[in-house]
């Protein structure tokens, strides 16, 4: 899952699929144009390797294979690091963090 | 490429693809156990009472049977009723495939669908992956997916309940 990650075409993908799920490959393959030049098979390639670990599921709908978000793989991660304790401050922090990054 | 021109065109106009609106959540998890023992974590009280929100789980598994799930006593004392999730059994097909309906009871929303699929994975593991058919139920889409502040909208959601279901399969 980390290594999955750890690309910021993939990141950008699942970014994409959270904001809304059920998309097809071409509509996936047109996002990623228009941050970085990449054919097909590139985006294809790395939506396998997303599926690999769980983080994307692909459903059949006619024709169609449509993409979507897998949130449980990082709720796993986050039951095995974080106690809720730790998520409170976690929180305060990722709040203040946020708020600072919004200012010019 | 004119491959990529057609698809181009074809993705402009708006699709009428059911799931393609974005009200569909989708959820997978692979647990240690047999798919007859995951279909019971699903469907049996015994099992719901020990992960997620807790409550009693009641099936009629039969095409058009009714689905209750109760409170469980901390969800008495947070003042939710009796019953808080309201539904109807669609398609039964153990240990495979379960849909049924979905309704909280705290919100005024359309009803919701779920579908479980139940599937033998690699290694003796079991692929479980949760559908849930959200149209026009903003307030119930929001709840289930999971969300980080645990005190937040029905905080973990689906996520957080399916992970829960696997800790109690895995460690019974």
């Amino acid at each position: 899952m980390f290594k999955a990650l750890a690309d910021p075409t993939r990141r950008l993908l699942l970014d994409t699929l959270r904001e809304r799920g059920g998309r097809t490959l071409g509509e996936l393959e047109e996002v990623v144009v228009e941050h970085t030049p990449m054919t097909r098979f590139g985006v294809s390639k790395h939506l396998r390797l997303l599926e690999e670990a769980n983080l994307v599921v692909t459903l059949r709908s006619g024709r169609e294979k449509l993409h979507h978000l897998n949130p449980v793989p990082i709720q796993q991660v986050h039951d095995r690091w974080i106690d809720k304790y730790t998520e409170r401050r976690l929180t305060a922090l990722t709040t203040l963090k946020s708020q600072l990054e919004e200012k010019p | 490429m004119t491959d990529q021109s057609t698809t181009t065109t074809a993705t402009a106009t708006p699709a009428a693809t059911p799931g393609a609106e974005g009200t569909t959540q989708v959820f997978r998890i692979y647990i240690h156990a047999t798919p007859e023992r995951v279909w019971e974590a699903i469907t049996s009280p015994e099992f719901s009472r020990q992960y997620g929100y807790g409550g009693d789980v009641e099936f009629d598994l039969t095409p058009g049977g009714t689905f209750r799930h109760t409170a469980s006593d901390d969800m008495k004392r947070v003042g939710m009723p009796d019953v808080v999730v309201t539904g109807r059994v669609l398609e039964c097909d153990p240990p495979r495939r379960l849909v049924q309906t979905w309704n909280p009871v705290w919100n005024d929303e359309p009803e919701t669908t779920l579908t479980y699929e139940v599937e033998p994975a690699f290694d003796g593991t079991t692929r479980l992956t949760l559908v849930h058919e959200l149209t026009g139920a903003p307030s119930t889409a929001l709840e289930v997916s999971g969300n980080s502040a645990a005190d937040q909208h029905g905080a973990g959601g689906w996520p957080w309940v399916l992970s829960g279901l696997k800790s109690a399969l895995e460690r019974a």
